[in-house]
This record gives C-alpha cells, structure tokens and sequence, in this order.
C-alpha cells in the first residue's frame, strides 16, 4: 500500500507516493528522477550510493525513503551552486580523481562529509575514511590526492 | 610538459563536468515512455536438467507483463568470435550457447526466463512466484577436476570436457634445448579466477518502435557496433538497418563489457513481442554469476639455461577455463594473447606452449584487463625469478642477460609476434633508480629489526596492444577485421564534431581524442565534439578494448584529418589562387610557401558549405571526410614494475611499502590520463596478487557472489604509486601517432612483481595468488621453522 514521504531535497521540498518497502536511493532516482546518485551493489558496500541526510553522509541504499521523512537530503546534483563546482568537485576534476564517474557522486559526497569532520585529513586518514567506497578504475591514487586538495580548498 | 591543448598536454577531462554533477547518462539513468520491466530468473544449480516451468502462479500476479522461457524463444544462439584449432588441425568443439536455455542449465545463473512487469518490484515478484522443476545433475567445476577421466561431462560433444588441445612453437627445438640445458628452472601456478566487477553493472533497455519497425537497445556496451552485427546477424535476424545499439555512458568495462550477452537479446527480441520498453538492469549478485569471468588458468612451466643463466628455450602446459559456453572472445584469450607473450622481453630462441581449454559448469570466462598477457607475464616473470634462485643470480641481473636489445628490432620472437621497437634496460633502469634498489639490503635491515620481512620484486612486462592486424588474426581464426573509423564533420563555421567506432567508459576520449584534432587542425577544443557509442550516429566502429583506441581509433582519427586538409588545400589554393603543392597548412592557417597568402581553417570551412568561389568542377562542397585504419602490427608497450612489501610474521599482513612503476608507451597524448589508466591497472593487478579470487564449490556454487565475500581492493589496501614514463621512450614505428595503448599495462606488470617480492621476503620459491594473509602466516611462520633449524 503506498504511503507518502516528504522531505527537502537540495533545498527543495518534495513529496512523492512509494511502497513501503522503497529504498530512499530509489526514491531519488526513480521517483525524483535524481540520477546522478548511483547503485552498484546489493550489501551496502560500493558507497556509489552515499548522500547527506542531515548533513551526514549515508548510504541511501541503506535505508527507506519513508525513514527520511522530514529529512534535509543533499545529493550530487545539490553541490554546485550557481554553476559553479564545490570545490570538493573542482579537486576532482584538477586532479583527475575520476574514470568512468560511476563511484564518483558517492566518493565526492563522502570526501565532503570527511572534511567536515577532519579539515586536514592525513593520506592515511582519507584512505580508511574511504572503506566504504569502491572505485574499480582510478586505484583511489588520484581520488586520494584529490580530497587532500578539496579539503584544503574548503578551509 | 607542453602548454595548451594539443598532443603531451595534461589537458583536464571535458567529460568530467557532466560525472561531477550527476549528469551524466548511464544505461540504467535512461527511460523510456511507457516502459516495462525484466527480471531474470537464473538457475540456482550449477548443472540441472529442466523438467518443467509452471507459469501459472507468475501470471496471476499483479502488473504481469509476460514471461518468456527457452521454449517461447527460439533464436540464434549467442557466437563465439574466434575459432581455434587443435593441434592436429580439426576445429575447437563449439557448443551452441542458447539465449534462454534449452533443456538443461549448466551454470549457476544461467537464465532459464525472463519475466516482464509493469514495475521493478511488480517483475520481481512475479519473477519469484515462477515455478521451475529441475533434476539436477553432476556438475564439473575445477579445472584439474573436470578433466579427470569419468568426470560429469558439461557438453556430450566435448569429450573430457575438451574444448581444443592446441599449440604454438616449435616443440622438437624446444626438446633439443632442453637436452642439453645446464640448468631447468620449474614451476607450477595457478592464475587465480577474478570476477571483472567493473562499478556499474550492466543494464539494457529494448524497445521497438511500432511505426518503423526499428529497434533499438540502450546498453552498458563497450563496442555497440559489434553487439548489432552480432546480435543483428546471429542472434535475432533483425538487418543493421533496422537496429540501433546506443551505448551511453559506461561505467566502467575492463573487458566485461566487450562481449554480447543473452540480456541485451533478451530484452531486444521481447520489446518486439509486447511492443513496449523493456528495462533490465543487474543487481551486483547478478553481475557475479553473469558477467563473464577472467583469468583461471593452470599450468606447469620449465626454463632451460645454459651454465651462465641465458634462457634457452620454454616449455608451457596450460588449462584454461572456458566455463560452461564460449564467450565472445573466449577462445583467442589463452591462446592468441597468451601464449604468443611467451618470449615476453626475453631472446628466449625456442618456444613451446600447449593450452588444453576445458568446458566446466561456471560462469563464461573471457577477455578480462590484459587478457591472456597478465597469464604469460604473471607465468614469465614468475619463472624467471625462479631462474634466478636457481642460477643465485640477482633478479635484475638475470633479467637484463636475457633482454631484447634495443639494436635487434624488429625482432622476430618464437611465437609468431614480430616486435618493432623497444627500449627494456631503459625502464629496468629507471624502475631500479626509483625505487632505490642498492639501498635494499638496508631497508630489509632496518624492518628485520622492528621484526618485519621485507622483499622486493622486479616485473618487466610486454604487452601486445593496439588490437588487431586483420589479415593476422583472420589467419589465425578470428571471425572478423578488427580495424577502426572515424569520421571527421567539420561544420561550415568551422567547429567540429568526430564520429568515431573507439567508445569511452573511463578512458577520457572525449578528452584525448579532441587534443588530437586541435593539435591536427588548430581548432580550439570547445569547438570539438566526439561523438562516441551511438551506431544511428556513427558509422563503423570496432570499439575499445585490448588498449586500442587511441592506436587504432586514433590512427583512423589522424586518417581522416589528413583527408580533411588535403581537400582544404584544394580550396585554399582556389581561393588563392595558387598551385596546390604550393599550399601548407600549419596553426590552423592555410598558408602559400614563403608567402604571408593565408586563409584560416574557419575560411575554408565556410567556402566549403558557401561554394560561391569554388572549384566546383573538381571538387563537391562539403567538408566531411571518413577513414578506416586497420593495423599494420601489434603496438608492444613495455616496462619495468618493481614492489617492495613488508611482511608482519605473527598476523601475516603484508603492507606495500612502495610500488615503482616505469612504462614505455611510446608517445603519450594526455600524461595525466595515461599515469591515471596505470594506477588503476596497477591496482587491479595488486587487487588480483593480494586480495581476489573467485571461489566455487565442488557442487558449483558460487561462493563469492557479493561484496561480503569477494574482496575488492579498497583505498587503503594501496599506498600512493609512483608511476613514471620512460626517459627513453621508443615511439611505435607502424601508425602515425607513434603511440601504443596504456589501458592494460598495470594489470599485467603488477601481479608478478608483488609476488616476487612476497617470495623474496618470505624465502619461499613460490606462491599463489592472491596472497592472503593466510598463505603469508603460514609460509611465514614455516619459514621461522627453518631458519630456527
Ligand atoms: S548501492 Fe549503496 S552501497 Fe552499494
Ligand atoms: S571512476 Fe570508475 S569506479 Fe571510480
């Protein structure tokens, strides 16, 4: 029986009707029509899926949509403002942190929430801060030198 | 490094404003009016006679669509590329490889039938209330166990599960040698089964339309136009003309993506059937048992030297998996781009190498990143830091005794390949230079007295790339050209969009290949467009794999610009009114020899669309030209890769230390990009050496079919790798941009030299991969055992 959920998303306020059993990332991409947040597993593993839920980076496979009812989501679309790349987004590009761009909206949002947290993440720290997500094509070299320059460009 | 936009220019990716924003378009994002939904229902036994499917229950379920079995489907079977002979001559056994299967299954997830739904979750359910009986029978999983007399036979035509016993080289000089060697060097390994994985799994939409009958697909493809010959010709009987493959973008391939697969059929030939949009995208499970495999391979191999450790000859015993049905390009893997990489950078003079390649009830296994070349270098390299040991030689040493030298090109090697240029003591140099390789002795000091093992270990691959000369590998049984196009549309103010057969899901050729046309032209890149995976837009195309677009598709690229300023001359000379061999053209500008007579690109753009002043008689307006480029040769990347590790002797862990890496590409377009495709092969390779394997029970069962159980390398399994170009390159002589291909070396280098190192720390003379921290405790604390004897 379908239910409806609400939240913001990137700033908007949203509505929609789902099944109960519906995934919060299924609600972005499928009902939103928010494509950019991707899926590339079925155990909550890759983090291609990661968006903020409060400002919190989450894998949104991991939980229902009717669990972030009320919520404030940020997704990949939500970053830049005014055509202009987050500089989280801009250290990706100058630095070539990413290939195919599958794992990418899911590896900036979780680059963004570690900086919030650690302004000046060690080599290390970024590298088991990005346990949760896999990218297959850049051997995370560049993803890694990338969030040491997004973090400093946030500060 | 050069300014600008043009060739050897770190040019930052034009594709990445669209993957940074979440606008880019995968298969998966894409949706069409009215579209329905498929479930696979995939046989949960490894080999199973179907005895009945029972429709009943699904149909009645809400938002029912149709569901299609074996029976409902009767199409062409899926084909094989390439046929190989046995050794005798006669053919490979070339089982049929139905779409949906016909009576029996013979792999876990093989499809049994799909079932279409209104929605996703309406489709699974249905898909879920599908009844299907099975009988199921003895599987054959292994390969030493499927070749066994009196195991299950996986196909009745291949007796011993036989598929071909084929070899290359010259068997009788390879005895001679051995006879009389001063030494052998012997080893035995396994080339561990890896599960490609690459981040998007695969997905494809159908969908017919009623007024043209036209189809079209949408799918996670990494060659559409090969996907709609082969779908088109032997699958479905639809024409060219009426098929449209569309292959968006692609997240990622490393090969699993080359290979026409049963999905894209499947929802191609039902859309026809129910006449609306059938959307099918895998779950990750799905991608383990469906994606064709890679690697798994088992062999015994044998060096002979002579007294001061020159390698004489090679003798090679291989059985490859094929899995259950041959792949697209199952077959030419171990075989063509195996074992004809056995002389690797070695003068190795005779060369004998036997592939049995075995039927077994699991996954396909095909082309994965390297295909065939990380199985000769991983054997090679390995082999020769045996030979090493043997010979007490320093591995490096033993190494340079035997290289190609740079004077000896074109060499000729034993197994058929001709190389044409090559520099390998200049990346061995530069790799032992980067790493410190004379400080070793002392690091390993330094990390025995926190109670660590350190090892070092070198690998100097040779890849054959730029894939293929078509008369070559027709010859040797490949069933079509492997050639590429590209067309050039220069628009009449003077911008430009490139149509070309190469495709990108990684790669950045939008980026690459635009460099190519700016340096060429003179256009500045914002008025470059490349168009890629699309065969309603683009001609031809052979697609990208076997790191061989910017050698072929680049080369076909180069070929038609040429054509473009060749007919741009003509009517510059008109305009100017001079001859036209007096007529060059040089930064964009049409220029007459010695004159300051010039007319820019843009100039003659215009005339061409605008032919008011024109040599009309001579020469049709337009500025549009195409071109096919097929290879005179394969490209031969090289170089030298070199790992030191640290072992801890009570956990077992093994930390990279440091990872060196020294390649010889010949030119490079874009550096940036090229150090970026070797860190991730370099980490697939150290991924397969360290931490993946794919695990079946003897039932069959795929035991590693999620992320729970299939360990995919993570960012802090790596250190940062130093990753440097040759200081010597040598440019490929046979295509005019003198490059060789960069997308699989990583893959191929890697494996050995982590290995190498692990045995040098470990003292052991050999070890399987990957090299958990299992095998590494226990080889460790055996080691103990020793040295406290
Ligand atoms: S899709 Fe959410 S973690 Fe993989
Ligand atoms: S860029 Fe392809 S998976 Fe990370």
């Amino acid at each position: 029986m379908p239910t409806t959920v609400s939240m913001t998303v990137n700033g908007k306020k949203v509505s929609g009707q789902v099944e109960p059993r519906t995934l919060l990332v299924q609600f972005i991409r499928e009902t939103l029509g928010l494509t950019g947040t991707h899926v590339g597993c079925d155990t909550s593993q890759c983090g291609a899926c990661v968006v903020h839920v409060d400002g919190k980076s989450v894998k949104s496979c991991t939980m229902l949509a009717a669990q972030a009812e009320g919520a404030n989501v940020l997704t990949i679309e939500g970053l830049a403002t005014d055509g202009k790349l987050h500089p989280m987004q801009e250290a990706f590009r100058e630095h070539h942190g990413l290939q195919c761009g599958f794992c990418t909206p899911g590896m900036v949002m979780s680059a963004i929430d570690l900086v919030k947290n650690n302004k000046n993440p060690s080599e290390h720290e970024i590298r088991e801060w990005l346990e949760g997500n896999i990218c297959r094509c850049t051997g995370y070299h560049n993803i890694v030198k990338a969030i040491a320059a997004g973090a400093k460009a946030m500060a | 490094m050069p300014e600008g936009t043009g060739i050897g220019a770190s040019v930052r990716r034009r594709e990445d404003a669209r993957f940074l924003t979440g606008s880019g378009t995968y298969t998966d994002d894409i949706n069409r009016p009215g579209q329905t939904y498929a479930v696979m229902v995939r046989s949960p036994h490894a080999h199973a006679k179907i005895k009945k499917i029972d429709k009943s229950k699904a149909s009645a379920m809400p938002g029912f669509v149709a569901c299609f079995t074996g029976d409902d489907m009767k199409v062409g079977g899926l084909p094989c590329g390439w046929l190989v002979k046995n050794q005798d001559g006669t053919p490979m056994v070339e089982p049929p490889h139905p779409v949906l299967a016909q009576e029996y299954v013979r792999h876990v997830g093989d499809i049994v039938a799909v079932v279409i739904g209104e929605t996703k979750q309406q489709a699974r359910d249905a898909a879920d209330a599908l009844v299907v009986d099975y009988g199921v029978m003895p599987a054959a999983v292994s390969l030493k166990e499927a070749v066994k007399p009196g195991a299950p036979q996986v196909w009745e035509q291949a007796k011993g599960n036989i598929c071909y016993d084929w070899g290359l080289g010259d068997k009788a000089a390879v005895d001679a040698a051995f006879a009389k060697a001063a030494k052998v060097a012997k080893l035995d390994l396994v080339n561990n089964r890896l599960i490609p994985n690459a981040m998007e799994p695969r997905a494809a939409i159908g969908e017919f339309d009623r007024a043209t009958g036209d189809y079209t697909l949408y799918t996670t493809s990494q060659n559409p136009h090969v996907i709609r010959l082969l779908m088109g010709a032997f699958v479905l009987s639809i024409p060219e003309s009426k098929l449209r493959i569309v292959a968006p973008d692609v997240g990622g391939g490393f090969g699993s993506k080359i290979f026409h697969y049963a999905e894209e059929a499947i929802v191609t030939w039902a859309t026809g059937q129910i006449k609306k949009p059938i959307k099918w995208t895998a779950e990750r499970s799905e991608s383990f048992m469906s994606d064709a495999h890679g690697r798994d391979h088992v062999s015994h191999a044998e060096m002979a030297m002579d007294k001061d450790g020159k390698f004489l000859a090679l003798r090679v015993e291989t059985l490859a998996n094929m899995g259950a049905y041959l792949s697209t390009f199952s077959t030419c893997v171990p075989t063509y781009l195996y074992a004809t990489l056995l002389a690797g950078v070695y003068t190795t003079p005779a060369i004998f190498c036997n592939v049995k390649a075995v039927f077994t009830n699991t996954v396909p296994v095909d082309a994965y990143r390297g295909a065939g070349r990380p199985e000769a270098t991983f054997m090679l390299e390995r082999l020769v830091d045996v030979c090493a040991k043997e010979m007490k030689m320093d591995p490096a040493e033993i190494r340079r005794k035997n290289f190609i030298q740079p004077s000896q090109f074109p060499y000729q090697t034993p197994v058929a390949l001709q190389y044409d240029t090559g520099n390998y003591d200049a990346t061995l140099d530069m790799a032992l230079k980067m790493i410190d390789y004379k400080g070793f002795p002392a690091r390993k000091e330094a990390a025995a007295k926190k109670g660590k093992l350190r090892g070092i270990g070198i690998s100097c691959y040779i890849e054959a790339c730029g894939i293929a000369p078509s008369a070559v590998v027709g010859s040797l049984g490949a069933r079509a050209g492997l050639y590429e196009c590209a067309n050039v549309r220069v628009h009449p103010t003077g911008s430009v969009s490139i149509f070309t057969g190469s495709h990108a899901h990684g790669q950045g050729h939008e980026t690459t290949f635009a460099q190519v046309v700016s340096e060429k032209l003179g256009v500045p890149l914002e008025q470059i467009d490349i168009v890629h995976g699309d065969t309603g837009k683009i001609a031809f195309g052979m697609g990208t794999y076997g790191s061989r677009s910017i050698a072929v598709g680049g080369a076909a690229l180069v070929k038609a610009l040429d054509k473009v300023i060749a007919k741009g001359k003509k009517i510059a000379a008109h305009l100017m009114e001079a001859s036209e061999k007096d007529v060059e053209f040089k930064d964009g500008k049409f220029q007459v020899a010695g004159t300051d007579k010039a007319k820019t690109f843009g100039e003659v753009a215009l005339t061409a669309y605008v032919p008011h002043n024109y040599p009309i008689t001579e020469l049709e307006p337009g500025l549009e030209e195409q071109a096919f480029y097929d290879p005179l040769n394969f490209t031969y990347p090289s170089g030298c890769y070199i790992a030191e590790v640290e072992i801890d002797k009570d956990t077992g862990t093994i930390e990279v230390a440091r990872f060196v890496a020294s390649d010889d590409f010949g030119k490079i377009i874009n550096p940036m990009i090229v150090e970026g495709q070797v860190h991730g092969g370099i980490a697939q390779g150290l991924g397969q050496a360290m931490l993946e394997t794919c695990v079946y029970d003897k039932d069959g069962q795929l035991l590693t079919g999620s992320y729970n159980d299939y360990a995919m390398p993570r960012a802090d399994d790596f250190p940062s790798f130093e990753v440097q170009h040759s200081d010597k390159p040598t440019p490929c002589t046979h295509n005019p941009l003198g490059v060789k291909g960069c997308g699989e070396a990583g893959a191929i280098g890697s494996p050995p030299a982590l290995i190498n190192a692990i045995c040098n720390a470990l003292g052991v003379g050999h070890m399987d991969m990957p090299a958990t921290n299992e095998k590494i405790w226990r080889a460790a604390n055996a080691h103990a055992a020793r040295a406290a004897e």
